[in-house]
């Protein structure tokens, strides 16, 4: 894993992907920075740092689009999964050299609170543990959406297609609170939505396990509890799917940081897990190809 | 060493290898042999891990290579059909990485990279990115991989293709000295190669093993059943008279030519040698021999017909077709190898 950890670091910073991918975060971040903290004579760094989320949707992509789909395409596939370790080490390898490279400009970021304090002198107010919080906050953020181009990028043998694809991926998660929006409150449009979307996780486990008998058990199962709640009292259903989904709202946590100055647990909690299971199913990607 | 018991590998509905029973045993070279696509890298795929199979089971020295991936991969060096290397890194970094990969202690690293630089002739491109080396150093750089650590097992999936024939002659002189203290799996769609470096010859054809024998013992048993071409000065009858006084012959085949001469094909008997009698049988008729010659079936003649479909024989070849039908004790045929490969 460490040997795996070294190479892809050094390689980020050979390519020049690491440096100007630090140097685009850190200008946009630091544009924001002035603007709002040093021009507006806002206090808050926790509120440049929220405003700049959609800075991932051009970084995140291109940092993690050759992780995967790159060793695919020069078979260095074949060195790594014939090497004596697991695939977990070897993703977990590749995952936190990504994590280091981006934690390079979120440790740059710690100064930004001591600069207000600089610039605003002896009578200005200074949020120390809200701008912390928050940018503990977007360091696990960035790490969920480095997760997701992992494994985006371990379906893949193009970067291109990986990088389109994990683009599309973090835009619908930028968007997710405007799109959860849309969902149907009504009972009977909730319904037809779950059975749609045990329609696609019965997709998903199919291609995971390759066996028909579980996906139709999981099928069959799923859609009789739902049928049968759904009977016994309907209006569990309305609204379940604006409650259900909007809970997954990942960009939310990070407002609730900053403009609440809420030290928002469960939604780190949902950071962290959410990260796991990318990792857990960038893993299960490699491994099930090797059974085709 | 190696034992692969009733492997097979499905990509869909194509069947890539085919129920392959194998034992591979230590301290020697073993050539995969088979036409192009017939599953000879999927089984060393499947044999390093890169693949799991569809059915049956790879035992590495004891260890299962599902159950037990990290013991059983320790034991094997693989070079992969396109050497797997990493274009942006130089040849000390790439080797270093490769060291760290299977765990080659701290300590004897740079002695490890520097004793297998020196067998694949790497001295004076270390330094150099691997982008820029030509197809044969690269090469030489996934070997000098698959060396490192000095694992007991050598697999090397065509190890020689693309490379320069002085190059092929140092890979094989490398792959000799290799064999002095590793077992050394090579694949090759080239007869030549494995008959030249390889002790024990594994043909497969459509994912099926075809024949697992030691290279002598392939050609000991071709020249037993040899065939003994004759022009003779005399008419087809009394060619065949006299033939059929000498013993430890059969007739094959009587060509009587325009100029009066005959040509006979004879069969001869394994292990006699009768062209000394042939000679005096036909010295005392008064008929000149005006030529003998020995055609012996080159084992390319066997690799052909045995791999070709519904076993037409190579017409080249007129021993080798009675070989199938009449198995000795050294050759494995398909179904005796299921039943060996059991026990």
């Amino acid at each position: 894993m460490k040997a795996i950890y070294k190479r892809e670091l050094s390689s980020y910073f050979n390519n020049m992907i690491a440096p100007v991918c630090i140097a685009f975060l850190m200008a946009v971040v630091g544009l924001y920075f002035m603007a709002y903290n040093l021009y507006s004579g806002d206090p808050s760094f926790a509120d440049a740092l929220s405003a700049s989320l959609f800075i991932f949707l051009v970084v995140i992509p291109i940092l993690t689009m050759r992780s995967m789909a790159e060793d695919r395409r020069s078979r260095t596939d074949q060195l790594l999964l014939t090497a004596p370790i697991t695939v977990t080490k070897v993703v977990l390898g590749k995952f936190f050299a990504l994590l280091t490279v981006y934690a390079i400009p979120c440790v740059l970021f710690c100064f930004c609170p001591v600069i207000i304090k600089l610039a605003s002198g002896s009578s200005g107010q200074v949020y120390w543990a809200t701008d912390y919080a928050t940018l503990l906050a977007f360091f696990l953020l960035g790490a969920l959406y480095l997760s997701i181009g992992l494994l985006i990028s371990s379906t893949t043998e193009s970067q291109i297609l990986s990088a389109v694809g994990t683009f599309a991926a973090l835009f619908i998660l930028y968007m997710w609170s405007s799109i959860v929006d849309f969902l149907p409150t009504n009972a009977i449009g909730n319904l037809a939505a779950t059975i749609f979307i045990l329609a696609l996780l019965c997709l998903l486990l199919d291609s995971l396990t390759s066996s028909p008998k579980i996906t139709a058990g999981v099928g069959v199962v799923g859609l009789a509890a739902i049928v049968i709640t759904y009977i016994a009292d309907s209006s569990l259903y309305e609204s379940l799917l604006v409650n259900v989904l909007g809970k997954f709202s990942v960009s939310e946590v990070i407002s609730s940081f900053a403009s609440d100055q809420i030290f928002d647990v469960a939604g780190l909690l949902l950071y962290v897990s959410l990260t796991a299971l990318c990792l857990f199913l960038t893993v299960q990607v490699i491994q099930r190809r090797r059974w085709n | 060493m190696i034992e692969l018991r009733n492997l097979v590998k499905r990509y869909g509905s194509h069947l890539a290898v085919d129920h392959l029973n194998l034992t591979i045993e230590e301290g020697k070279i073993y050539g995969f042999l088979g036409p192009n696509g017939a599953g000879k890298s999927t089984t060393m795929n499947m044999m390093t891990g890169y693949l799991s199979p569809t059915e049956g089971e790879i035992i590495i020295n004891g260890h299962d290579i599902l159950e037990e991936p990290e013991e059983a991969k320790k034991c094997i060096g693989y070079l992969p059909e396109q050497p797997p290397v990493y274009m942006d890194m130089t040849v000390t970094e790439y080797l270093n990485f490769c060291a760290g990969l299977k765990n080659v202690p701290k300590d004897k690293r740079a002695a490890q990279i520097e004793s297998v630089i020196h067998m694949t002739r790497l001295d004076g491109v270390e330094g150099r990115l691997i982008h820029n080396l030509s197809k044969g150093y690269r090469q030489r750089v996934g070997l000098a991989q698959a060396i490192l650590g000095f694992p007991p097992i050598i697999i090397l999936d065509e190890p020689t293709v693309g490379l320069d024939p002085k190059q092929i002659i140092e890979i094989r002189d490398l792959i000799r000295q290799l064999s002095e203290k590793h077992t050394v799996i090579l694949s090759s769609h080239i007869l030549s190669e494995v008959q030249e470096i390889c002790d024990q010859i594994i043909i497969i054809s459509h994912g099926k093993l075809i024949a697992n024998d030691s290279a002598d013992h392939l050609e000991t048993h071709l020249k037993g059943s040899a065939v003994l071409q004759l022009t003779l000065q005399a008419d087809a009858e009394d060619t065949g008279d006299l033939l059929n006084l000498v013993s430890g012959v059969t007739v094959q085949e009587l060509n009587e030519n325009d100029d009066g001469t005959t040509t006979a094909l004879v069969e001869m008997e394994p292990g006699s040698d009768p062209r000394a009698d042939i000679f005096f049988t036909f010295a005392r008729a008064k008929k000149a021999i005006l030529e003998m010659t020995v055609q012996t079936a080159s084992l390319e003649d066997v690799f052909l017909e045995l791999t070709e479909d519904g076993g037409i024989p190579a017409k080249s070849a007129p021993a080798a077709s009675e070989a199938p039908a009449e198995p000795e004790p050294g050759w494995e045929l398909e179904e005796e190898s299921e039943e060996g490969g059991t026990d």
